[in-house]
């Protein structure tokens, strides 16, 4: 640790790094908190082993900070190993909560429930609008072939995903201009503060593809989180869709949003199995991760609802 | 017929879930707590699965050779590369009970939340 604040003060320029602590330890990466000259930063390190390019992830966040974008401003970045041993990106330190259950549940978040629904709307109109061409390395995704493909890696059958990947081939929304697409945005990658939204976080799946995936992604029933309300589980979809609307001057069809809810039912329900993969395979032994392979099958409930007369 | 004496499997899995609840989910707290909730779910899943497993697998057998289906991985791959695209409805009918079989021993309580 001592070599690593050494490290992080030679790349700030900084006096003093003190208070280095550890937040958590993903998969791909690692969190840390610490205060540089008295301003408090976040670092994420890169692991070994993971081959996602951080620069790419720095770039979207510059770019988005100056979109008006709530996000955290991006203080230092690496994409390579030479500075501090591993890609980073260091960023001011946004205060808040991400935990979803205590958002939607604690009577500290009363108003900050309020407002989430329109600052949701408005945040995504304002990252919409970035000019994909001004952001190096983003790659263009067809959402449908791509998770076509982590099934089949899968070697599972799922004969109710078949049908659902039927109806989303045969219902595609039509193309739209690219736009710059966060990718995860959704209940429990925003910080929340009483107020409501103070940043957007976690831009690593970032894309170039149709907006409305981030919408249809944020009212999938998995963040909601036993709350009855669809739009992350604070606000009625109108609440949403008038916000962004309304910022962005662009019309938005209700069920292209749709469209994206029931892929991101279906990615949801690939991303279970993947779950208890991790555990089958011996990668992490886990009676939690193994139980999770068990819930595929809610999803599947979901999509059948949620195509209930649409088929 | 299986040889064993009693208790049953289903009765053993039971005997350990009853003593997750009344003992160690009252003397744990936090992420063991958590992981010990996690566990009790689990149990009563294994305990349902024994009790309608060999049924289900029979309805199942059932419904995939009135599709002309071998397995789950034949049907799959016919609803994919478009064999039974002139009986969807009915492809439809039968997936959608075998969910709800799957979620009859999975989580039986999300069968009656619709929404």
């Amino acid at each position: 640790m001592d070599e690593l604040a050494a490290s992080l003060a030679a790349v700030l320029g900084a006096r003093r790094v003190t208070d280095l602590t550890r937040l958590s330890g993903g998969a791909s990466r690692e969190t840390f908190r610490f205060v540089a000259d008295g301003r408090p930063l976040v670092l994420q390190r890169q692991r070994g082993g993971d081959t996602r390019n951080m620069g790419m992830e720095a770039a979207v966040l510059r770019a988005v900070y100056a979109a008006g974008v709530p996000v955290p401003e991006l203080v230092a970045s690496s994409p390579d190993s030479s500075d501090i041993g591993a890609a980073y990106m260091i960023s001011a330190a946004v205060e808040g909560e991400t935990i979803a259950r205590k958002i939607l549940r604690d009577p500290e978040f009363i108003a900050a429930r309020r407002n989430l629904p329109g600052q949701l709307g408005h945040a995504l109109a304002h990252l919409h609008r970035v000019d994909v061409s001004s952001v190096e390395g983003l790659a263009t995704q067809d959402q449908v072939a791509m998770y076509r493909a982590v099934l089949d890696a899968t070697g599972e059958p799922h004969p109710a995903f078949e049908l659902a990947f039927k109806w989303l081939e045969d219902h595609r929304p039509p193309a739209c201009p690219p736009a710059l697409v966060h990718g995860d945005f959704r209940m429990g990658n925003i910080m929340v503060g009483p107020d409501g939204l103070n940043a957007v976080l976690d831009w690593e799946l970032a894309h170039i593809g149709d907006p409305m995936e981030d919408l249809g992604w944020l009212c999938v029933k998995a963040w909601r989180f036993g709350s009855d309300k669809p739009v992350a589980g604070v606000g009625e979809y109108h609440q949403l869709l008038d916000a962004y609307a309304e910022a962005s001057g662009a019309d938005v069809n209700p069920l292209v949003v749709r469209w994206w809810e029931v892929l991101g039912t279906l990615k949801w329900g690939i991303m279970c199995i993947g779950q208890a993969s991790t555990h089958l395979s011996g990668a992490v032994r886990s009676h939690e991760l193994a139980a999770i392979g068990r819930r595929v099958c809610e999803n599947e409930h979901d999509l059948f609802l949620a195509l209930e007369g649409r088929w | 017929m299986n040889p064993h004496d009693l208790p049953s499997a289903e009765q053993l899995v039971e005997s350990v879930r009853e003593w997750l609840e009344r003992d160690v989910l009252t003397a744990t707290s936090g992420r063991l707590q958590f992981h010990t909730r996690v566990a009790i779910n689990v149990l009563a899943m294994v305990e349902r699965e024994l009790q309608v497993g060999a049924t289900q697998a029979a309805v199942h057998r059932d419904r995939l050779a009135q599709l002309g289906c071998a397995d789950e991985r034949e049907l799959a791959d016919k609803i994919r590369n478009g064999a039974l695209d002139d009986r969807l409805p009915e492809v439809r009918e039968l997936v959608w009970a075998t969910v709800q079989d799957k979620l009859t021993v999975a989580n039986p309580k999300y069968l009656d939340a619709r929404t």
